[in-house]
């Protein structure tokens, strides 16, 4: 159950915070607010009246518009096409041509109207994040809506294009328009909500007003104070590992994607690499594994380049790797544990040989990497993969890759999707990877966790690393870095960067 | 602190390869060109070899010596092919396009210079007519295809939606005496398999690769199965409808090498055309079109704003079978007149080829099949002449042609996104 | 994170479990598993319901069925009483033509008939099972690679092509000659099935496009090829081959009961391969890369698995799989290439792939069952007039019922539990 009696009044041109931890179970009470999921009990009243919501549709027309976390858009559509869909301007009749003038028109309204900044006419595929949600926004102000619902919001924005989300949300809360603003995020929630209504493992825990402190919000939110800093001495880097110079990749659609990356990473040091997603950081991590072609630049193992060599070759040259989605890239989902966690070495003694593979060999040792890692599976390892939850999956990865001696450990939003308890495990196992000699190179879009972990930290940005900092920058600095904007003092540490 | 943005300019350019895709071409058009006029020209007698526009090969023609032209053509080819090496890119299309018809000219300079006496002239007209004709039932597979995966699901039943269709239409026309009934019959067989197709992948969410890979023999094992419990029994009662009327356009189909392509034809011809319009203007002009567009891309998206992402699909995917059903009804009422096991021969793979090779268009795909049923008529005109290449072969090459156009194309092309995937709400 | 663990722990049960409590006797427990939709429940119930409406067609199509209903309102005891005839003899036919005639075993015991005769419909099944068999594994092989080959007609074709020319070219002792037409059948399927594979490595050229195309392309070759010189039969004028020489002719088992017993080597040569196929899947590190790549490619390629070379080898391999089935058809029974040698034996492997779930001696089971309804269809056609084709519609349709569990479970309302389905998710677009 997600959701187990919860109550929530919005009152009309207020903006109201919904705040949980992730899988809190905010998204679904949403979700049955848009129709797209149905309540087993309880009801749903706009100004007062009871109203039955059985899909998208029903509560478009009872006012209510919704912008998702992962945007429903169309990717190959214009903007224009993406707003008329569903509600689309026609001419003749029956027939339905659809009328782009008219549609183009009304996106040009709306988007003056509230100052979104919006060009009817581009492709959405090509649009940044940023935009693309201002996108979602002017769709839902299309159909009229008078509660628009954040799920989100945030999350893939640069604290530059938080900032203007936020204006805009002050913008539409002054045409009177009512806001549920989903987040985790403390202080975009001081900032703005009238009201804020925290929510826990599926139950209203309490409603604050917005002068609540950060710890105590936080409290009410996790149950108990989170710790996020990783207990760790000071790093003891010592030679080079991973040299990047120069490199340059495209992404899928040939776009270039990393354009002219230096980065090194140290033994016994975790450099973080800190960005909004989808700034190049999963082509360039992509690109050192031997999985992504490189338009220049070389990348090197201990002096050795590694240009040109396949995925196997890498690893092998002791490199770990923990991919940015466990789901596509990580896991088998239909294998066991087992043979997940000799997915990379499978073919070696003394789970197998050239020819053959040695299934008690990969079972034997399996029990002990469950146990280990703490996976939470039937101690055999048996049980397909896909049935753990989220932590333990990750968990499994995590055991493979560091079930062998390791020169380079690379790891992608490491935490992504996993609860609190294999967070603070998983960190922990980074740390102490570190801390025996190996060079880690960290991703991750959660700041925090970068700060939590790194020993110095590249911030990305389209393509680039724009500045490499000390962790002990402030936060502010780096969401400023984040969003492309450099200073002196990020300037100089990146001079800094050049001794090494 | 100053404070700056980072400018979007790139910091590394890309190298500049010199063997670019077109460049590589070049080279390739070049041999190509080059072997053709020393094989060709060394294989070509001197005799003459004739083209003519007209349906047949008395008349007037433009001759030119086998083994000159086999040279010549083959000369020109190449140079078409160096002149990528240093042409700009807008030429590209251009270059190519004169590098295969001189290659292929060359080529039938060599047939036509070995062919006996009286038959050594090609009439184009007729080329140009078997073409059209050949890929009618293509342009309609695929027209079914693109209704189908445009709402994101695969079809890859269209060889058994042609089968019902020719058995259906075949079966009525006899019955009912009327060409008409036969054809709306066809529609009916294709839908029937449209019907299976649509509730096992949307409801039952069965993986539509397999289903439709069963439906097909499904299809083969029942009009094989009705076939002989009714049609060889009494072939005068089940099986044998007349042919659809020929429809002239006056004066239009006068036009040389065009007229009797497009202007002398049937339902079938200007059923395609109307439909291959209709379609593109439904997709990409309508409210329709609209929202299957947005169901083949990202259903959520379409969910999320009131679309029945699933009534759509299933809409979509039944014209898409009464489209194959209609195209099925070629192979009784136009290229024969009567039923056999099995008549389709794999045609509605090749008009599955043409879909992917057409980029999921209508009029992509309509190309495709135009070029597809080149290939097949060039097969059958080469045959008339007693070319020297063994008739098996002739016949390989439509096939052969959509494993070269699919290779050589995939990966530049990308289809609707959500195609496969069934829709599961929440 | 405990919380969260067991919440999905109980979930899971929820969702599995009855809501009843369980029966206490044994036999009730059997029922209730019985009709629980397992793999095995949904693969009996799929050959009833395609049986069924195989009777169906055949009420329909029959001519005296028909009559019947012109007056079905009047008189409709006519109907079913005709229509249940038609039906119950044709499938009594396809009883006896593929398992055993009680007929003849009578007349066997009392001595008025030939064991010849007792034996007959279980020959006739083994002998078309043993190419399914193969075929069945091409298609299978491949799938678990995330491979959809549809090729297997024209690599069968190919490896009765290269059995046969290297049965009647080459002169080589009995027992060598036997083994290298083998070979070379399974090399010349295999090289036909390398072609898509390659393609799908280097281009990404959809398989199921270029494997449909080169069935084609070698059934044309094939055509050509048996009206060639030195292959085309010197004594005929039709296109036929000249005969594989005794010594590269596959055994016949049971040949020292009667000459019409068919069933040969190539019924040990199945099983021979099923078994290996079984080991490599299941123990080498060739299937261990191909079960990874199937399931998960990207995972897959991560991990080091180079995928290109597994499509290419996986695609190779299942080629010579089907060359195999070929090869067995021309060296066993055929004997001569023609235009139809191998028949349909290359499409009906992916029903018996698809209805074995992909798994070595589930497609073995699927094989049996197959060439029963096939060596059954013969004698319905020839005893009851019903056409053979009847037999690829109920074939069609249990892979129909088999790959749609849910479609099953709504009709006979079974409870749910785990059906095994089939593996991979093929229509990942294109």
């Amino acid at each position: 159950m997600a959701n187990d009696d919860i109550s929530l009044t919005v009152e009309p041109g207020e903006i109201h915070a919904l705040l949980g931890e992730n899988g809190a179970g905010k998204s679904t009470l949403m979700n049955v607010l848009y129709g797209l999921l149905q309540p087993d009990e309880g009801e749903i009243l706009v100004d007062d009246k009871p109203v039955r919501i059985r899909g998208p549709r029903d509560a478009i027309a009872a006012g209510i518009g919704m912008v998702h976390q992962h945007f429903m858009l169309v990717p190959v559509f214009t903007v224009a096409e993406n707003v008329m869909l569903g509600a689309e301007q026609t001419t003749g009749g029956p027939v339905g041509f659809l009328d782009r003038r008219r549609a183009r028109k009304l996106v040009r309204e709306v988007s003056d109207r509230y100052r979104l900044a919006v060009d009817p006419d581009r492709t959405v595929e090509d649009l940044p994040v940023g935009v693309q949600q201002r996108v979602e926004i002017v769709k839902a102000l299309t159909r009229d809506v008078d509660l628009l619902i954040l799920d989100e919001p945030t999350a893939v924005l640069t604290p530059q294009e938080t900032a203007d989300l936020l204006e805009i949300m002050r913008t539409l809360k002054a045409a009177g328009k009512s806001i549920v603003f989903i987040t985790h995020k403390l202080k975009e929630v001081q900032a703005i909500a009238d009201r804020i209504t925290v929510i826990r493992r599926g139950r209203t825990v309490g409603t604050a007003a917005p002068d609540t402190s950060e710890e105590e919000l936080a409290s009410l939110m996790v149950g108990r104070s989170v710790l996020l800093r990783v207990e760790k001495g000071a790093a003891e880097a010592g030679a080079p590992v991973l040299e990047v110079a120069g490199l340059a990749v495209n992404d899928d659609r040939g776009h270039r994607a990393v354009d002219g990356v230096d980065l090194t990473v140290h033994a016994g040091e975790v450099l973080g690499i800190a960005g909004v997603q989808g700034n190049g950081q999963t082509e360039l991590i992509e690109a050192i594994m031997g999985l992504r072609p490189v338009v220049a630049g070389s990348t090197t193992l201990e002096g050795r380049p590694t240009l040109g060599l396949s995925t196997r070759d890498i690893l092998r040259a002791g490199v770990g790797y923990v991919p940015e989605d466990r789901s596509v890239d990580g896991l088998v989902k239909d294998f066991t544990v087992a043979e997940n966690l000799v997915l990379d070495i499978y073919n070696t003694e003394p789970f197998g040989t050239r020819w053959v593979i040695r299934p008690d060999a990969i079972a034997e040792s399996a029990r002990a990497r469950v146990e280990q890692f703490d996976v939470r599976t039937d101690a055999s390892g048996q049980a397909a993969v896909g049935t753990l939850s989220g932590g333990n999956q990750q968990k499994v990865i995590v055991a493979r890759e560091f079930s062998r001696p390791l020169k380079l450990f690379i790891a992608s939003q490491p935490t992504r999707g996993v609860d609190v308890g294999s967070i603070e495990f998983i960190h922990r196992q980074i740390v102490h990877e570190r801390t025996e000699g190996t060079a880690v190179l960290l991703v991750s879009s959660e700041l925090d966790e970068v700060l939590a972990l790194a020993d110095r930290i590249a911030v990305m940005y389209r393509g680039r690393v724009i500045a490499v900092v000390s962790p002990d920058t402030p936060r502010e600095e780096i969401g400023l870095l984040m969003a492309g904007v450099t200073t002196e003092a990020a300037g100089t540490a990146k001079d800094g960067q050049s001794d090494d | 602190m100053t404070a700056s943005t980072v400018e979007a300019a790139r910091a590394v350019a890309e190298p500049a390869h010199y063997w670019t895709r077109q460049r590589k071409i070049g080279v390739g058009l070049s041999a190509v060109g080059l072997l053709a006029a020393v094989l060709f020209g060394a294989l070509a007698s001197a005799r003459t070899a004739e083209f003519t526009l007209a349906e047949t090969i008395s008349g007037s023609a433009v001759g030119i010596n086998g083994r000159v032209g086999a040279i010549v053509f083959g000369v020109i080819a190449a140079l078409a092919g160096a002149a990528m090496l240093v042409a700009a890119r807008r030429w590209f299309n251009w270059l190519l396009g004169l590098g295969i018809v001189a290659t292929l000219v060359s080529f039938l300079c060599w047939q036509l210079s070995q062919a006996p006496e009286n038959l050594n002239t090609i009439p184009l007209g007729s080329v140009a007519r078997s073409s059209v004709t050949l890929a009618l039932p293509l342009v309609l597979g695929a027209l079914a295809g693109v209704l189908c995966e445009r709402s994101a699901v695969i079809n890859v039943a269209i060889e058994g939606q042609f089968l019902m269709g020719a058995f259906a239409a075949a079966m009525f026309a006899t019955l009912a005496g009327s060409v008409w009934i036969g054809i709306l019959a066809a529609g009916v067989g294709g839908l029937i398999i449209g019907l299976l197709l649509a509730v096992l992948a949307i409801r039952f969410l069965v993986d539509q690769v397999v289903l439709g890979v069963v439906l097909n023999v499904f299809a083969l094992g029942l009009t094989g199965f009705l076939y002989e419990q009714l049609m060889a029994k009494d072939q005068t009662r089940f099986n044998q409808p007349t042919f659809v009327p020929e429809w002239d356009i006056p004066g239009l189909s006068k036009i040389p090498l065009l007229g009797p392509a497009l202007f002398k034809g049937n339902i079938f011809l200007y059923g395609a055309i109307v439909l291959v319009i209709l379609i593109h203007v439904g997709l990409f002009y309508t409210r329709w079109g609209l929202r299957t567009r947005a169901v083949g891309e990202h259903p959520a998206a379409a969910d999320t704003l009131g679309v029945k992402v699933l009534a759509l699909r299933y809409r979509n995917v039944l014209i898409g079978g009464i489209v194959a059903g209609f195209g099925g009804a070629y192979f009784t009422l136009l290229s024969t007149t009567n039923f056999n096991k099995n008549m389709t021969s794999g045609l509605g793979f090749v008009a599955l080829a043409a879909l992917i090779f057409g980029r999921w268009s209508p009029i992509g795909s309509m190309l495709a099949a135009l070029f597809f049923g080149f290939c097949s008529a060039l097969a059958v005109s080469l045959g008339s002449i007693n070319s020297p290449i063994p008739s098996a072969f002739l016949n390989m090459l439509p096939y052969i042609a959509t494993i070269i156009a699919v290779a050589g194309l995939v990966g530049r092309v990308r289809a609707p996104a959500a195609d496969g995937t069934p829709y599961i709400k929440g | 994170m405990t919380e969260q663990t067991t919440a999905t722990a109980e979930d899971l049960a929820a969702a599995g479990a009855d809501q009843l409590p369980p029966p206490k006797t044994f036999a009730g427990r059997y029922l209730r598993n019985l009709w629980t939709a397992n793999t095995f429940t949904v693969t009996v119930l799929a050959v009833l319901l395609a049986l069924v409406i195989g009777g169906i067609l055949i009420a329909i199509s029959d001519e005296n069925v028909r009559a019947t209903t012109s007056y079905f309102f009047s008189r409709p005891g006519d109907f079913f009483s005709l229509s249940w005839d038609k039906v119950s003899d044709a499938y009594a036919q396809l009883f006896k033509g593929s398992i055993v005639d009680p007929t003849a075993v009578q007349a066997a015991a009392n001595g008025t008939g030939k064991w010849e005769r007792v034996f007959f419909p279980i020959s006739e099944t083994l002998t078309y099972a043993a190419p399914l068999a193969l075929t069945g594994l091409a298609f299978a092989l491949a799938f678990r690679g995330g491979l959809f080959n549809i090729g297997v007609q024209g690599q069968a074709i190919m490896g009765a092509v290269g059995a046969a020319l290297a049965g009647f070219l080459l002169p080589l002792p009995v027992g060598i000659h036997l083994v290298v037409a083998l070979i070379v059948g399974a090399a010349f399927g295999g090289a036909w099935g390398f072609v898509p594979g390659i393609l799908k490595a280097r281009t990404g050229a959809h398989e199921v496009i270029t494997t449909i195309m080169l069935n084609y392309v070698a059934l044309f070759f094939l055509g050509w090829l048996i009206v060639q010189k030195g292959v085309q039969d010197p004594e005929r004028s039709d296109a036929i081959s000249k005969p594989v020489d005794d010594s590269a002719q596959l055994t016949h088992l049971l040949g020292f009961v009667g000459p019409s017993l068919r069933v040969n080597l190539g019924i040990v040569v199945a099983i021979l391969v099923v078994a290996a196929v079984a080991w490599l899947l299941r123990r080498s590190t060739f299937g261990f890369e191909l079960r990874a790549v199937g399931l998960n490619p990207e995972a897959s390629r991560t991990a080091g698995i180079g995928v290109g070379s597994t499509y290419a080898l996986v695609m190779t391999v299942a080629g010579a799989l089907a060359g195999l089935g070929g090869a067995t058809i021309v060296m066993g029974t055929a004997v001569s290439l023609t235009g139809a040698v191998i028949g349909s034996v290359g499409f009906d492997g992916l029903l018996v792939g698809l209805l074995g779930r992909a798994k070595p001696w589930g497609v073995f089971f699927a094989a049996l069952l197959f060439g029963a309804l096939q060596a059954g269809g013969n004698r319905m056609q020839s005893f009851s007039g019903i056409s053979l084709e009847l037999v690829g519609v109920i074939q069609a349709l249990i892979v129909i019922f088999v790959a749609a569990p849910a479609l099953v479970k709504t009709v006979f309302r079974l409870k749910p539990a785990k059906v095994s389905g089939l593996g991979t998710g093929m229509s990942k677009g294109w």
